[in-house]
């Protein structure tokens, strides 16, 4: 069932237009996540839904009712911001209370609201407490629990675990998780962080520039990307790309020329002769030694960096492309060694020079 | 001695170090701390500029709080002057100030203009000019008759009037509140006020539930400045009823009345005691604003 729809959307500031036509559905108790680099629009969309950003032109459309022009507080939203935005004069229970106590409900009904929702968020004891002596990571817990009393039907989340420290990031995206299993409603997340995109999304919408690249699921974007941004955005470290020139059809696949070697990609894509193209390997599908399916031929290592469970090299080919690759376990590799690294076909990426992908 | 060179030096170089202080140590004894020992001193004595001072005791402070109908008439005039001047201009210039603040075109030209009265307003020039406006023939009346036919009286020269054009002239001189208004409503975030547009609240609970509380430091403030500044108001009534408080001291502002005691009738002693009187009591409302402060002013430090 269908929970929100944006019908070729469009936000202008001025005569610059920064969000160009964004057409997306987004079902009922859906994690979505907008990634994608700085300045391409993810708050700006975001906003617009929430509706502290008037539409330049299409429609948003939630349950089945246009919201273009109905006030944040009447579309079933509520949002968290990155910068928390607690009202600092009021204790922690009047900042989850306000909205409540906005609309109007009686006394009794919002204690119970408010309880319940501090009891999942595990704050009930710092209900007295003013903003400013809470932490980092209760401030944001109280964020979420001003938007948990609403009880909408949508979560807006603007970019929420940026102000945390790194383990209280990943420990704050796992409870975002639990919470969406717990109360089941949709949510829809900025971030540019894309593993926080990876691990909590049934569907991330990767933007660029104001439109969307690609719009799928966390593992189908990381195994398929529709092109080449999306390839260099998804995963880490990011995926290494090799200029490749188009050599020959054959039986097994199209050949391709990377320095020395003939590499076989399996595509039924058939170009002129000295076609340029991009073959894209990712660093933790390249392996060493002489059996792969696919050579990619020698790399005279440059640096290595030991993370204990994995070692990563970097380096660069015959050709002087350089290549970054990452091999499990501890690795005895330093400095100047050469290895030959290859990879399987199914983990190759054709990319044509216009960027979009070519193997299926 | 090796002890002592260093610390010898050290005491030199505290010497120079302190020796710039000393212009302003003269300025500050000569200037501040003399007269106003001085003036203790002084309203302690039967003075009046021809004889010495004769030591009198309390004699003047009795005097004053049992024996002088005109100076309650001043604390009359001048508590009726701070209680409506104050809170009327804080309120004018916090409204200009919100209205400046919702993104105005030319913002800077009306902050300029707004700010102006605030700069002529203490002078002399600008109280005529208030006097003129307002007299009898003025160019209010003239308005009022062009505009309604209504033939208003000299509302300076009314007993029943006088002290309010001074309470407006003293409105009118919003501008500096106004612009220490807008710079604390430039400090509260942005998203202060989407958080609450979210949560469903309105133009007005918006202003009452997140600007105002965020603003009471800044309001305190202007509060206090503008209650002091208004206790000590003397240009514009000076000027306006002639220098004598008229008519029928319904301007008589306590300093003006200090001042005729002091410069008109000579009386030093006893307007030296008046004066420390005054001083008590802004001492004690500043006092009481800042105890009343823990109670209503939201800081966020
Ligand atoms: N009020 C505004 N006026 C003019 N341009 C704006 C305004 N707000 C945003 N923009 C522009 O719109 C574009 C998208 O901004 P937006 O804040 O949505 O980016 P974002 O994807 O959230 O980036 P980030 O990851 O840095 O938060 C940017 O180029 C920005 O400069
Ligand atoms: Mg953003």
């Amino acid at each position: 069932m269908i929970n929100l729809a944006l019908k070729d959307v469009v936000k202008r500031f001025g005569s610059i237009e920064v969000i160009n036509g964004v057409n997306l559905e987004i079902n009922k108790g859906e994690f979505v996540v907008f990634v994608g680099p700085s300045g391409c629009g993810k708050s700006t969309l975001l906003r617009m839904i929430a509706g502290l950003e008037p539409i330049s032109g299409g429609e948003l459309i939630i349950d089945d009712a246009v919201m273009n022009n109905v006030p944040p507080s009447e579309r079933g939203i509520a949002m968290v911001f990155q910068s928390y935005a607690l009202y600092p004069h009021m204790s922690v229970y009047k900042n989850m209370a306000f909205g409540l106590e906005t609309a109007g409900l009686p006394r009794k009904d919002i204690k119970v609201r408010v309880q319940k929702a501090a009891d999942i968020l595990q704050i009930s004891h710092l209900l007295d407490r003013k903003p400013k002596a809470l932490s980092g990571g209760q401030r944001q817990r109280v964020a979420i629990g001003r938007a948990i009393v609403r009880e909408p039907s949508i979560f807006l989340f603007d970019e929420p675990l940026s102000n945390l420290d790194a383990e209280l990031r990943v420990q704050t995206r796992v409870e975002i998780a639990k919470l969406h299993k717990e109360i089941g409603a949709t949510m829809i997340y900025v971030t540019h962080d894309q593993v926080e995109a990876m691990t909590l999304a049934d569907r991330i919408v990767v933007l660029r520039s104001g439109i969307i690249e690609q719009c799928g699921r966390p593992l189908d974007l990381y195994n398929k990307p529709a092109n080449r941004f999306i390839a260099g955005f998804i995963g880490s470290p990011k995926m290494n790309f090799l200029d490749i020139e188009f050599a020959e059809r054959r039986v097994q696949g199209t050949v391709f020329k990377l320095a020395a070697e003939e590499i076989v990609v399996k595509t039924s894509e058939d170009m002129g002769a000295g076609t340029k193209a991009v073959l894209g390997v990712r660093p933790e599908h390249i392996t060493t030694g002489k059996t792969a399916e696919v050579k990619l031929g020698t790399l005279t290592v440059s640096h290595v960096e030991q993370l204990g469970g994995q070692t990563l090299a970097y380096g660069r080919l015959e050709d002087g492309q350089s290549l970054t690759i990452v091999l499990e376990g501890q690795r005895a590799i330093a400095t100047n060694d050469t290895l030959n690294v290859g990879i399987a076909h199914e983990h190759c990426h054709l990319f044509g020079q216009d960027g979009n992908r070519l193997n299926d | 001695m090796r002890a002592r060179g260093p610390a010898g030096a050290g005491f030199r170089r505290q010497v120079a170090n302190y020796s710039f202080l000393i212009p302003w140590l003269i300025g500050f004894f000569a200037l501040t701390v003399g007269p106003i020992a001085t003036s203790i001193y002084l309203s302690f004595t039967d003075y009046g500029l021809m004889s010495p001072p004769q030591w009198i005791g309390m004699e003047n402070y009795v005097r004053i709080a049992s024996d002088d109908p005109r100076f309650w008439t001043a604390m009359n005039v001048t508590f009726t002057f701070v209680l409506l001047s104050v809170p009327l201009k804080l309120a004018f210039a916090l409204a200009v100030a919100v209205a400046l603040n919702k993104g105005l075109r030319g913002l800077a030209v009306f902050r300029a203009i707004f700010y102006l009265p605030s700069l002529l307003g203490g002078t002399v020039a600008i109280a005529f000019m208030w006097r003129q406006i307002f007299s009898r023939d003025g160019l209010l009346n003239r308005g009022l008759e062009y505009l309604f036919g209504y033939d208003g009286p000299g509302w300076v020269s009314s007993p029943s009037t006088a002290l309010y054009t001074l309470v407006l002239l003293a409105i009118w001189q919003f501008g500096s509140s106004m612009i220490i208004f807008l710079a604390g409503l430039r400090q509260i975030p942005q998203d202060m006020y989407e958080a609450a547009s979210i949560d469903g609240a309105g133009r007005a609970r918006q202003f009452f539930k997140i600007t105002l509380p965020l603003l009471t430091p800044v309001i305190f403030f202007n509060a206090v400045i503008q209650t002091i500044d208004a206790f000590k108001a003397f240009t514009s009534a000076f000027v306006i009823s002639g220098g004598d408080g008229g008519p029928i001291d319904s301007t008589l502002f306590y300093t003006l009345y200090l001042f005729q005691e002091a410069f008109v009738n000579l009386h030093i002693g006893y307007a030296s005691a008046l004066a420390w009187v005054l001083v008590v009591i802004i001492a004690f409302f500043t006092a009481l604003s800042f105890l009343s402060a823990r109670y209503w002013v939201h800081y966020d430090d």
